[in-house]
């Protein structure tokens, strides 16, 4: 709180803003907190069952299962925090994948066209879905469900007859099957630290400039600790395998762009003032509906990058491609790691944060070779509890007068 | 308290709804440093009138004067144009954002940048604003960075309130700003009302609530079934007489002041 808010309660200034702080801790951080604890105690578990669940090359192999799946939840995101939701993203992930298959392959486009293709159709997808639904209305839910039968059909028609498309272009098939060597494996982890390291003086010294109150230094050196560590630790781990994965920084360059796109600027501020109240929105003289199609726009063009990935790991396109239970992992990570289901909160973050928590769950039971159907109820039990925490919260908050 | 020209002044302002008519012929004023209390009962037409001023319905027919000139308002951003904001009952603030996101929203502060993706929003310079605004107020909120929804009533009145005023508007329109709130909280209100007097503002307060109307205005302007219905100095009048007014029943008959609670609210003229 900076000192000219405080108005005519100079002296009580530091009791609100204690209060504050821990109400963010308790409602805000609570939540990247519990996810924290709870991929912990699953690692844990994990581990205790089977002590090659934390070795580098299964923590490696978990990172690239998860790449696509993270990938589509950044898009989800966006959409929860407009409090919609888009059942389409599996689908058009998998339409996407099969039109640059089919282009790159069949008709001998080269893979970055084929590619960008491929990010056109998912983008096209995306602003027609959200025009339909907030041109006329109909409820996002019906638009992207009717959205996930046509796009698999079209996946369908689009394969043609052969069913499964083989992909061979390096191109494409590196997206998910680059490893970087050491050396270049340290660099990057120096570039990610120095760039959080800056981002964290500057925005100080803006502040400091303004006369505002800053974070204390104390709070900004364990953030840039905790980041130093996880980054030095992760190229460790990913060193001692095959090295850091292009996947994995695909994935994390993603999280970091959109996170900024939202948490900074004023088309992410919009997005989340539409979820929170859409009607504050417009009369403050936001385009909500421009706001929406935008969105569902950025959830249809994640839904392809998404898509192509999953191709490239897998090394082909089928009839299966971005079905099965891909749409709703890329749903349910998200809402596990704390976004609200019920709109206006979240972060990026927790695109990465629940594909991790998904991914490892679903590792972790491949590796103790449990069955299909326990993993299915184990997978769906973990969900439920993340939408009851979610409600709970809500409920929470309501009682205390906030919506 | 009026000294000189009126700020903004109707004439002969009409407004129907189909079979209804909703304005007949209202003449109305705000003048600098003043506070009109616009009174009247369910549906006399008082959400009409200040949708007729802040270009949510334009009127039929009427004359608007602003600052002497005459004005058309056909829409929302006309009157905005002009220097007219209005604080609607329903507040429409976004609980999630905090306090400086809300005061900002729609007219964000950004830094230099290329394309809008990577224009930054200049949080600090929103904040540092914020904070010089809310303090000349003498507006009182925990932090800057609360989110509203975790404010109270009155808070959250004072930061819409503050908010209308970022665009330096001549004439402020407030529907019902103390309905639903506590006695020290409306008090906070007031209090805030007064100020934007002394900032020489035009204040026009539309309440259900007498008590609050005669703390605070200068003027009490009362409509009812849709026309002018009497207008008092809030100083040389008793409640009971703009009971009358509102009612329509002679004064001769005593009928003891009895406000309709703001809470009520106007649900009919759904803002």
């Amino acid at each position: 709180m900076s000192d000219a808010a405080v108005g005519t309660a100079d002296t009580e200034a530091g009791e609100p803003r204690r209060k504050e702080t821990i109400r963010r801790l308790v409602q805000g951080d609570l939540a990247s907190l519990r996810v924290v604890v709870g991929l912990a105690l699953i690692w844990a578990i994990f581990q205790f069952e089977n002590d090659r669940f934390l070795s580098a090359q299964n923590l490696t192999n978990l990172m690239l299962q998860i790449a696509a799946i993270g990938l589509i939840s950044v898009g989800v995101v966006y959409v929860l925090l407009l409090g919609e939701i888009d059942l389409s993203v599996g689908a058009v992930s998998g339409l996407a994948a099969g039109v640059m298959a089919v282009l790159n392959v069949k008709h001998g486009w080269s893979p970055y066209l084929a590619i960008a293709a491929a990010i056109a159709v998912g983008l096209a997808i995306g602003l027609l879905q959200g025009f339909l639904f907030s041109r006329f209305g109909v409820p996002s839910f019906v638009v992207t469900l009717a959205g996930l039968l046509a796009w698999q059909g079209a996946l369908l028609q689009v394969l043609g007859s052969t069913g499964s498309i083989n992909l061979n272009d390096p191109k494409i098939t590196g997206l998910a099957n680059i490893f970087y060597s050491d050396a270049v494996g340290w660099i990057i982890a120096a570039v990610v630290v120095g760039g959080y390291g800056a981002v964290l003086f500057f925005g100080h010294r803006r502040r400091v400039a303004a006369g505002l109150d800053s974070e204390s230094l104390a709070g900004m050196g364990f953030r840039f600790g905790l980041v130093a560590v996880v980054t030095i630790v992760a190229t460790l781990v990913f060193n001692s395998d095959r090295g850091v994965p292009l996947a994995v920084l695909i994935l994390l360059a993603f999280v970091v762009g959109m996170e900024f796109v939202v948490r900074r600027t004023g088309f992410g501020r919009h997005v989340f003032a539409v979820g929170g109240n859409a009607e504050a929105a417009r009369r403050a003289g936001i385009r909500v509906n421009g706001i929406r199609v935008a969105v569902f726009g950025i959830a249809g063009t994640m839904a392809a990058i998404g898509g192509i990935m999953a191709a490239s790991r897998l090394l082909a396109v089928n009839q299966n491609s971005g079905g099965n239970e891909l749409l709703l992992l890329a749903i349910a990570g998200p809402v596990i790691a704390g976004t609200s289901l019920f709109g206006g909160r979240g972060s990026v973050w927790t695109a990465l944060m629940g594909a991790l928590v998904i991914g490892s769950i679903s590792n972790g039971m491949d590796l103790l070779a449990l069955s299909s159907a326990v993993k299915f109820m184990v997978t769906g039990g973990v969900l439920l509890l993340a939408v009851l925490v979610d409600a709970i919260a809500r409920q929470q908050r309501q009682g205390s007068g906030r919506v | 308290m009026s000294n000189g020209a009126p700020l903004l002044e109707l004439e002969g302002v009409s407004k129907r709804f189909g079979p209804v008519q909703a304005l007949d012929r209202v003449d109305f004023a705000v003048h600098p440093g003043e506070v009109v209390g616009l009174v009247g009962d369910n549906g006399a037409g008082k959400s009409t009138l200040v949708k007729a001023i802040a270009g949510i319905h334009s009127a039929d027919e009427g004359t608007i004067r602003f600052e002497g000139e005459a004005v058309s308002i056909s829409k929302p951003q006309d009157a905005t144009a002009l220097g007219i904001a209005t604080v609607y009952q329903d507040l429409a603030l976004c609980d999630n954002l905090d306090v400086v996101a809300n005061l900002f929203l729609g007219r964000e502060e950004v830094s230099p940048g290329v394309g809008t993706a990577s224009r930054q929003l200049d949080e600090a310079r929103m904040e540092h604003q914020t904070g010089e605004l809310l303090s000349n107020l003498a507006v009182t909120i925990p932090s800057l960075r609360s989110e509203v929804g975790t404010l109270s009533g009155g808070q959250r009145q004072q930061v819409a309130v503050a908010r209308s005023l970022l665009g330096e508007p001549r004439v402020v329109l407030l529907d019902e700003p103390t309905a639903a709130l506590g006695v020290a909280q409306t008090e906070q209100v007031l209090n805030l009302i007064r100020r934007l007097r002394e900032r020489e503002l035009g204040v026009v307060v539309i309440s259900h609530n007498l008590v609050d109307v005669f703390e605070v205005a200068d003027r009490i302007f009362v409509l009812r079934l849709g026309k002018a219905a009497g207008e008092f100095a809030a100083e040389s009048t008793t409640e009971e007489h703009v009971v009358a007014a509102i009612t329509g029943v002679g004064s001769e008959r005593e009928r003891n002041g009895e406000p309709a609670d703001g809470k009520s609210g106007e649900s009919e003229e759904g803002r």
